[in-house]
């Protein structure tokens, strides 16, 4: 298998006071996987995706996607790659087949031509065809955004942020469209601040101020997590989260669902003696279990080393 | 059993033939932290835009923080707080100017906007930001500031619109801190989330789809009702059944 794209010391810096979007950062991304950039805003997503499709200059460092340079070769990638900003930027007074038209149109090509890539996405948004772009609602404009984005049958596609404030019912329907779009062969580079999502990439980067905290696939990441994790339940979420905190064994606690995750000082800690200890507090019928680390567990743990 | 807050009978909301929120029916107690979760497009913002005195019903009835919602608007804005991600702060005022201004706003004197706004920031542990631009600080700070700002005046009920998006993991939790101690103080949390794992941290919720509440308990009763693993299970079995093209 081929690299898709090759970053090597890429970096970037805005304003007059040169804050570091984006560190000095290298990784690579294989053909035909789902690669997820994962981290909140700030992180320096966008400005990656913006080096990579060639609207933004690095500061330093380079890269290649699918072989071509990010900086002399930009006219050949803007013709391979599909990208969908964060932002919603199609043509809010055009309508939904215009809009699908004109992105065909650019890229001497016809809708006709590469349907079969749109079809599974675009027969949703098709009762609409004629209604102008701005007056669709959240998951429509998406689906029609993807669709703009591949009618030109990219090779890789960007996708920055397709899920945030999304619903977790049109997340979950996203994110099978993308399952799909990888069997047909394209390569697909996503971000979201969204860790549960983790699990859906091949692989994954960790970002948190412009610097990449772990890169790997998600269950080598939660396999390299340095501590048992523990998951306590029993009764209301800020006292069981308080008591836990001032226990004198704990070395991190932090509200997980309807649960504490807890990390021990020592890991001869037997389990019981949380549980004791809770007794003791006036918590009682409290229950613990050893548990395996979320990618959310791994990038609060990255975080504070 | 605590005070209600907000009570709402047969709460409807109809734009010409369209039926945004459907008949809802809503009790939440003072000090209670309600989650409000619902699909995009399911009447969510329709319904909280009401709630706030912002918007008047088509039908029902509604007491929020004692007044009511066709009459007493102007009291109710007094009587809440509201944060949202989109719109919060004034980037180009300092951390200080922001507080001065949402506090007028809310009707302190001068006096009480000094003490407030002093305690603020030595709370949030903002000495050495105080005197600068709100666009320089991290979003976290930010949506921490800017829930600080909303509560300021004492508010019976805080509505916030997805307040944690795009916030790292540590800064959500730290944010629910916040919540949680308000809500020890007694103002009541009317919350608005994408974060299933949010959900959990609240008392009780309800979930919206097409316009009505399909359900309305504590998260652990939700999911023993429908016999889910997870609250995103919950979520899922319920808000698919929408039908509406939004």
């Amino acid at each position: 298998m081929h690299q898709a794209i090759i970053a090597e010391g890429l970096s970037k810096s805005y304003g007059k006071e040169k804050i570091l979007a984006v560190e000095n950062l290298s990784f690579t991304v294989e053909a035909g996987e789902i690669f997820g950039l994962i981290g909140p805003d700030g992180a320096g997503k966008t400005s990656i995706f913006r080096m990579l499709t060639t609207l933004l200059l690095p500061d330093a460092g380079n890269a290649k996607v699918m072989g071509h340079d990010i900086v002399k070769d930009y006219r050949e990638i803007r013709k391979t790659v599909g990208y969908m900003p964060g932002k919603f930027s199609l043509y809010q007074d055009l309508s939904v087949e215009e809009n699908l038209n004109f992105f065909a149109t650019l890229f001497n090509t016809t809708i006709k031509e590469n349907y079969h890539l749109i079809k599974d996405i675009y027969e949703q948004i098709e009762p609409f065809k004629k209604r102008r772009a701005g007056k669709l609602s959240g998951g429509m404009k998406q689906k029609l955004a993807l669709c703009c984005a591949l009618i030109h049958q990219p090779t890789i596609l960007f996708l920055d942020e397709p899920t945030t404030g999304v619903d977790p019912v049109s997340r979950k329907e996203l994110w099978e469209m993308l399952k799909r779009l990888k069997e047909k062969g394209i390569t697909i580079i996503v971000s979201t601040p969204y860790m549960d999502e983790a699990n859906l990439c091949d692989r994954i980067a960790l970002l948190q101020h412009g610097k990449i905290l772990s890169i790997d696939t998600p269950p080598n990441i939660s396999a390299a997590y340095p501590d048992l994790l523990f998951e306590v339940k029993g009764g209301k979420m800020s006292r069981l989260l308080n008591t836990l905190v001032a226990f004198e064994q704990t070395k991190s606690a932090f509200s997980f669902g309807d649960a504490v995750h807890l990390t021990l000082q020592d890991a001869n800690t037997p389990a019981q003696d949380v549980i004791n200890y809770l007794a003791q507090k006036g918590i009682e019928g409290s229950s613990i279990q050893l548990i395996k680390p979320t990618i959310e567990d791994c990038f609060i743990q990255l975080l504070k080393n | 059993m605590a005070l209600p807050v907000i009570t709402t009978k047969k709460l409807t909301k109809r734009f010409g033939d369209f039926t945004a929120v459907h008949e809802i029916d809503l009790e939440i107690y003072q000090g209670e932290i309600f989650g409000f979760l619902g699909a995009n497009g399911a009447g969510k913002t329709t319904a909280m835009r009401m709630l706030c005195g912002l918007s008047t019903p088509t039908s029902g009835e509604a007491t929020i923080a004692g007044f009511d919602i066709y009459k007493e608007t102007e009291k109710i804005k007094k009587h809440i707080g509201y944060m949202s991600q989109k719109f919060s702060l004034y980037e180009d005022l300092t951390v200080r100017e922001n507080i001065r201004f949402f506090g007028g706003i809310y009707g302190l004197s001068r006096k009480e906007l000094k003490t407030k706004s002093n305690a603020l920031i030595d709370y949030l542990g903002l000495e050495n930001e105080a005197n600068k631009l709100v666009a320089s600080l991290p979003l976290g700070w930010k949506q921490k500031l800017s829930f600080s700002v909303a509560i300021m005046h004492q508010p019976k009920i805080v509505f916030l619109d997805e307040p944690t998006g795009g916030v790292d993991p540590v800064t959500r939790r730290q944010f629910w801190d916040l919540i949680y101690k308000a809500s020890d103080d007694g103002i009541t949390v009317f919350v608005t989330t994408h974060y299933m794992d949010e959900a959990e941290y609240c008392d009780r919720l309800s979930i919206m789809v097409d316009g009505r509440i399909e359900a309305l308990s504590s998260p652990a009763q939700m999911k023993i009702d429908l016999n889910a693993a997870s609250m995103d299970d919950v979520f899922y079995q319920l808000a698919r059944k929408a039908q509406r093209q939004e």
